[in-house]
């Protein structure tokens, strides 16, 4: 049986070499190294030696400065093998992962013993990762066997919740069990099929109220076959309930969840047009040549992706189009075909030009104002990928199969887009970055920046921390990388614990302008600094997306306003610096503040005078038209 | 197939497997004289010989080789 393999991922050139040049460079040239292999397609061989190199290359004196994770792999069976995936797959991702996995049998002791090896580890992510006969055992009489699966794993994501503030992920179960009726097994009460089959089910309502994320194995394993995933002669062989030869893949399920829940999933997908959106080329055959849409099956593969393309941008992944071609031809096919699924108006950037794709999408990137590492680059032309590949290598290109039927399954097995949870921002978001762009031509077209500020009829909303927004605001929280004055993280749990709370000062803001609601773009909390008139922001965060339009000094008249009311005459702002957030280095100078040793700055709220903002500031007034 | 053209094409793998580009190998090789020859790393060298050569071992098989040698002559059947 096939294996789940890498295929989003090119082919590696001559990895040997490669892996024995990283190891001779410094450590922050070795990680670059190793995280361009583990950009390849490698299969669990090349994953382990990847894994041997990178624990070598972070056992020496100078570690590369990048972001850490810690995970505990919580299982009943044997995972060892597992475990050099999910340390690459994070490496993909830019990500130290470090993994610590109890002996074999130990979990449950470990949860509940405070000195226990997992609480020394102290993780950020539990994963827990089950068999379907440790869950339900292997001969359930009933559906009560379910049941009590569901309190258990209720009980031990508390646990991880509580005792490590953890981010919780759950595996669905692999169905491993086979039918004793048939295809009506359902019938059957104590069918173990039957019941692991319900026992998912159950598991995603009950990880929803929990707010435990899930890697649905059970899902890759309906795609695949459970046969490719699970080796039964392994199970009697060594418990081990995945093969290794999907172990590289299931690292990289693993590790979308972790890089999701830090923001660093992918928003935007740059397209090219011809032979992707549609057959042929429309500068050569004309609007009316290319192969698009009903009546040819491959016109219909064609139609198929961009259906599917509009769908994730209606969830809020960003369409833009980068192609070499005239732009007149390159628009025709949206204005004029009649089986464009996609409109101009589904594009949020529209390149069409001759400069190379690397410019291109460098302008893609300034125009929507987010990271290289945010775009997804498809083009079905591997000249245009390499390129891209070299020049741009925080890109993401997957390697397209040739057959365009392939298009759809290909990207969305990449998992580029995973996402934990949507909001109204989320849905919204790609009407957002169009507005955006014509702000930018009105930009372009206004002679003066106060000028063009003062006609955007800009209004900054604002409220304290509260329950309605309380998902975006932890969503906000966890994956602000650029403007974050200090990158603190704040779990879900500790930002409910701050709404309504009298002894801190918590405050977020929703822009509105002429071409629409940006949605939330900032974050204050602020805290007493154990003298009572002297006040800290603890964290500051702004969408980078209002950047240059004086919100970040409206949002500051309004803490002061806000910290004066709480009897404050000192502030104190700090800056943290990470590897991201080198643009907010100044900020409180910017704002009038004072250095002090420590990354610290101060200001005097006695002498500050707020100064003039183009925009109205109001607080948040559920009944009024576009407060929402 | 030959005994020697089984062996030389497991020598790749067990070069990849074991991580040592200089690794010779024998009818006469066992476990202990490989470093790293565990019984973790068994499992992959068997899937690993499973996926490069296209032969599939038996769940009994996996666990009953004593040498290098007996592997290849099992491997020499299963090719014919």
């Amino acid at each position: 049986m096939a294996h789940p393999e890498l295929n989003w991922l090119p082919e590696a050139k001559d990895r040997g070499r490669q892996l024995r040049a990283a190891r001779q460079l410094p450590a922050a040239e070795a990680w670059s190294g190793l995280v361009a292999i583990a950009r390849t397609r490698l299969d669990f061989l090349a994953t382990e030696q990847l894994d041997r190199a990178l624990s070598d290359i972070c056992a020496g004196p100078d570690k590369p400065d990048v972001p850490h994770s810690r995970l505990a792999l919580l299982s009943a069976s044997t995972e060892k093998h597992l475990i050099p995936g999910l340390r690459v797959a994070a490496l993909r991702r830019g990500i130290r992962l470090h993994v610590y996995s109890p002996k074999f049998g130990q979990y449950r002791q470990e949860l509940l013993d405070k000195h226990s090896g997992l609480y020394a580890f102290r993780p950020d992510t539990v994963l827990f990762a089950f068999d379907w006969r440790h869950l339900i055992g292997s001969e359930p009489t009933d559906d009560g066997a379910v049941a009590g699966a569901i309190e258990q794993m209720r009980g031990f994501w508390r646990i991880a919740r509580e005792q490590f503030a953890a981010h919780v992920i759950q595996q669905t179960v692999l169905n491993t069990a086979t039918p004793l009726m048939g295809q009506n097994e359902h019938r059957l009460a104590n069918s173990p099929f039957a019941l692991v089959a319900t026992l998912n089910a159950r598991l995603r309502q009950a990880a929803d109220a929990a707010g435990t994320d899930l890697l649905a194995l059970d899902d890759f394993a309906a795609f695949d076959g459970v046969s490719s995933w699970h080796d039964s002669r392994l199970w009697h062989h060594a418990k081990q309930e995945i093969t290794p030869l999907a172990a590289p893949v299931w690292g990289d399920l693993a590790a979308r969840l972790i890089a999701a829940r830090m923001g660093r999933s992918a928003k935007c997908i740059v397209l090219d047009l011809d032979n992707t959106l549609w057959g042929g080329v429309v500068g050569d055959d004309g609007v009316d040549g290319i192969v698009l849409g009903q009546g040819n099956a491959r016109g219909e593969a064609f139609t198929e992706f961009q259906s599917w393309l509009r769908a994730l941008s209606r969830r809020g992944i960003i369409l833009a189009v980068c192609s070499k071609n005239d732009e007149a031809n390159a628009l025709a096919p949206f204005e004029r075909h009649p089986e464009m699924v996609l409109k101009r108006s589904d594009i949020a950037c529209f390149l069409a030009n001759w400069d190379d794709k690397p410019a291109n999408i460098r302008r893609v990137a300034g125009a929507l104002n987010i990271g290289m590492d945010s775009l997804v680059f498809v083009d079905d032309n591997p000249f245009e990928r390499n390129l891209v590949r070299r020049e741009l290598a925080d890109v993401a290109v997957p390697e397209m199969p040739d057959d365009p039927s392939l298009y759809v399954s290909c990207i969305a097995r990449a998992g580029y887009f995973e996402a934990l949870r949507l909001t109204e921002d989320d849905l919204r978001r790609s009407a957002q970055y169009q507005a955006n762009i014509e702000r930018l031509a009105l930009q372009e077209s206004a002679t003066d920046l106060e000028g063009f500020l003062s006609s955007l009829d800009m209004q900054l909303i604002w409220s304290t921390f509260d329950e309605l927004n309380r998902v975006r605001l932890v969503q906000l929280i966890n994956k602000t990388n650029q403007f974050n004055l200090t990158t603190r993280r704040y779990t879900d749990e500790q930002v409910r614990s701050l709404i309504g709370n009298p002894d801190v000062l918590t405050l977020h803001c929703r822009l509105h302008d002429r071409f629409g609601d940006n949605g939330i773009v900032g974050v204050v909390i602020a805290k007493p600094a154990g003298n009572n008139d002297e006040w800290i922001i603890d964290t500051w965060l702004m969408s980078c997306r209002v950047l240059g339009r004086r919100v970040e000094q409206a949002m500051f008249n309004l803490l002061v306003e806000l910290a004066r009311e709480k009897g404050a005459r000192t502030l104190i702002g700090e800056y943290r610096p990470s590897a991201r957030n080198a643009m907010v280095k100044d900020h409180y100078a910017k704002l009038g503040f004072t250095p002090r040793p420590g990354d610290r700055w101060t200001l005097s709220l006695c002498e500050f005078d707020s100064p003039d903002v183009p925009m109205i500031t109001r607080r948040f007034d559920r009944d009024q038209p576009g407060s929402s | 197939m030959t005994n020697q053209e089984v062996l030389d094409r497991l020598t790749p793998i067990f070069r990849e497997v074991f991580d040592d580009d200089s690794l010779v190998i024998g009818n006469g090789t066992t476990a202990a004289d490989v470093e790293g020859w565990d019984s973790f790393n068994h499992i992959s060298l068997i899937i690993a010989i499973e996926s490069r050569l296209n032969v599939r071992f038996q769940v009994a098989e996996i666990e009953d080789l004593r040498n290098v040698g007996e592997l290849a002559r099992l491997i020499a059947n299963k090719l014919g």
